[in-house]
């Protein structure tokens, strides 16, 4: 299974425990995207993560877009922790479209620049 | 616990752009518990604020902290040395907090974050209700334990008016009347004698009527 080796993984027990903070941080601190991998939807073991964690990237999706981030840096994907080809998948399409938005811009100015895409990914 | 919520970030930007240091204070209090103002959403706006001023080529320091209290003055002057380092505050607290840090730092500019709203209680997990107007004499044990200041639309003492339907209120349909309540309520308490006593118009003067409020407990003062 090979996916782009730009994608940095955050493990956590659960979707659901990704809150608002940590996406904005991982956006603040220069990932070119962001997208959280929960399971399918009905299928969380604590009944509602995922869809929880759905709600929160929705949030900072309508927050980046008002300070001009533009909220499709951030995304929410659902697949079972059985389907390792399709985390894969997922990992390069979400490579090549944040590839088609460019880097982020807050790593125009004064930061180190990066030789590419930067994706972090949580869950 | 008084319920406000969060001001729009582009709302926050526009006060604060013009600041180069920009300090974030939420509030342990109530805000916290209705998820508006404590140190997660000081965070939160933080984050915002940072990302929106680099993103525009401005540098602009904004750091974050909470207070266990805006609404009472030792907690207040917790920031005295802190805020030597800032132009400007954004206070996460209610519109109180906001004033008394205000009245605390002349020099600095402090700006509200969130707007607040009401005196209410968690109907559900996100979701907040009001239940009081702090009208400054409590009549709920003659009214089965519902207020009808906060939960009707008119504040009437005596009710329900014509405008009651199937126990919503004419203001809109997704309000409870609050007399339809007050009656389902007195019925259950076998009270309903209740309503051969009208009360008598209320004063006002202890509410906003008189003017700003204040109260003294003699007993409590050093």
């Amino acid at each position: 299974m090979n996916y782009p080796t730009n994608v940095k993984i955050v493990k956590l027990p659960c979707s659901g425990r990704v809150d608002v903070i940590h996406l904005m941080k991982a956006i603040e601190e220069g990932a070119d995207g962001v997208f959280v991998a929960g399971c399918l939807e009905g299928d969380c073991h604590y009944q509602v993560g995922n869809l929880r964690a759905k709600k929160r990237v929705a949030y900072v999706r309508g927050l980046l877009e008002k300070i001009g981030i533009g909220g499709e840096r951030v995304a929410m994907y659902n697949l079972s922790a059985g389907q390792g080809p399709r985390f894969a998948e997922i990992a390069r399409e979400m490579t090549e479209k944040i590839r088609k938005l460019g880097p982020s811009p807050l790593r125009g100015a004064g930061n180190q620049p990066s030789p590419g895409p930067k994706t972090e990914v949580a869950a | 616990m008084i319920i406000a919520k969060p001001k729009p970030i582009e709302e926050i930007i526009e006060t604060t752009k013009e600041f180069k240091k920009i300090l974030v204070a939420g509030c342990d209090g109530c805000v916290t518990v209705c998820e508006a103002g404590g140190m997660k959403e000081a965070q939160i706006v933080g984050s915002a604020l940072r990302i929106y001023f680099k993103q525009q080529g401005m540098d602009v320091k904004v750091d974050e902290i909470s207070l266990t209290r805006q609404c009472d003055r030792p907690y207040v002057a917790q920031l005295e040395e802190k805020l030597k380092d800032y132009d400007a505050v954004v206070s996460m607290a209610c519109g109180a907090g906001v004033q008394f840090l205000a009245e605390a730092f002349k020099d600095k500019p402090i700006l509200p974050g969130v707007n607040t709203c009401f005196i209410g209680v968690t109907e559900a997990k996100g979701e907040w209700t009001e239940r009081c107007q702090a009208c400054g004499e409590c009549i709920l044990a003659t009214t089965g334990g519902i207020c009808p200041i906060a939960r009707c639309s008119k504040r009437m003492s005596n009710g329900p008016c014509g405008g009651s339907a199937n126990g919503k209120c004419e203001v809109n349909k997704e309000i409870a009347c609050g007399w339809h309540l007050i009656y389902e309520r007195l019925k259950e308490l076998g009270q309903l004698d209740r309503f051969e006593r009208p009360t008598s118009p209320k004063n006002w003067n202890t509410s906003r009527d008189g003017g700003p409020r204040k109260v003294v407990k003699e007993v409590s003062q050093l």
